[in-house]
């Protein structure tokens, strides 16, 4: 659950996803679910010209498991804290359901 | 269970539920569109479901559920080839949800600019075939070329995801 409430700081960022069809899309994040699927607004298809059906689209809800990369705007994310929070939740299993919290 | 008349029939907690059409289901919908009735489709939201084996269906969504099973009604399957396009009617469309790729919202405003061309299905299915074949043909030549450089191309592009 640590890169869904990740994924949720980064709501209003623009960013760039590019899915196992080597699509490529950039706008702005939406909202993201627990299995990552991504909604974005106000999207631009890199590469436009190959992909003539994604012309008339604005908004459009991505499914997680099609993903491949997030390209992400790096002033947006804190690496250390990301890194840190990581070693936390590998270090608690147990927390590791139940989201970036501790459970005391 | 008491699945409302408004809201959508599964508990998700997905991002779908703004794209769910549900003005059929309101009481008021007279009152909003009075032409409604006479023309019922041409209120409603098309969105566009691109699935992984690349096919583009235009429907308006009716349902869905955690997974992205998606329903669509009054579906068209759209071919695109070069900057022509061709439509079959396919009606209602249940999805299964890990065939999807993606399912964007249509602004029918940018429907107006585009500088894409409606054929024939005829015409586009030829069209599509040939376009296979000729993408075929490259293929061919490139793996033999390949091939005879002593590089393996066991390599097909199918279904990679």
């Amino acid at each position: 659950m640590l890169f869904y409430s990740f994924f949720k700081t980064l709501v209003d960022q623009t960013v760039t996803i590019e899915l196992k069809n080597d699509l490529a899309i950039t706008g702005t994040l939406v909202s993201v679910d627990q299995f990552l699927n991504i909604k974005l607004d106000n999207i631009k298809v890199v590469d436009e010209a190959r992909y003539p059906h994604m012309i008339t689209v604005k908004n459009c809800f991505i499914r997680g498991s099609v993903v491949r990369y997030v390209q992400l705007p790096s002033q947006a994310v804190d690496t250390a804290l990301l890194q840190d929070a990581a070693r936390r939740e590998a270090a608690q299993p147990s927390t590791a359901q139940q989201g970036n919290v501790r459970v005391k | 269970m008491n699945s409302g008349a408004s809201g959508p029939f599964f508990t998700t907690s997905t991002g779908l539920v703004d794209s769910v059409d549900s003005r059929l289901f309101s009481r008021h919908r007279t009152s909003l569109h009075p032409h409604y009735i006479a023309n019922p489709l041409d209120f409603l939201e098309k969105l566009v479901v691109v699935l992984r084996d690349g096919r583009k269906l235009i429907g308006i969504l009716r349902s869905f559920d955690q997974f992205a099973n998606l329903v669509l009604q009054d579906t068209i399957e759209r071919i695109y080839v070069g900057n022509c396009y061709g439509d079959i009617p396919r009606g209602i469309f249940l999805i299964r949800g890990e065939n999807v790729v993606l399912l964007g919202e249509i602004d029918p405003e940018r429907e107006d600019f585009t500088n894409l061309q409606q054929v024939p299905v005829e015409d586009i299915l030829v069209a599509q075939r040939e376009e296979l074949e000729s993408k075929q043909k490259r293929e061919k030549i490139k793996n033999q070329t390949l091939h005879d450089r002593g590089f393996s191309v066991d390599y097909m592009e199918t279904d990679l995801y």
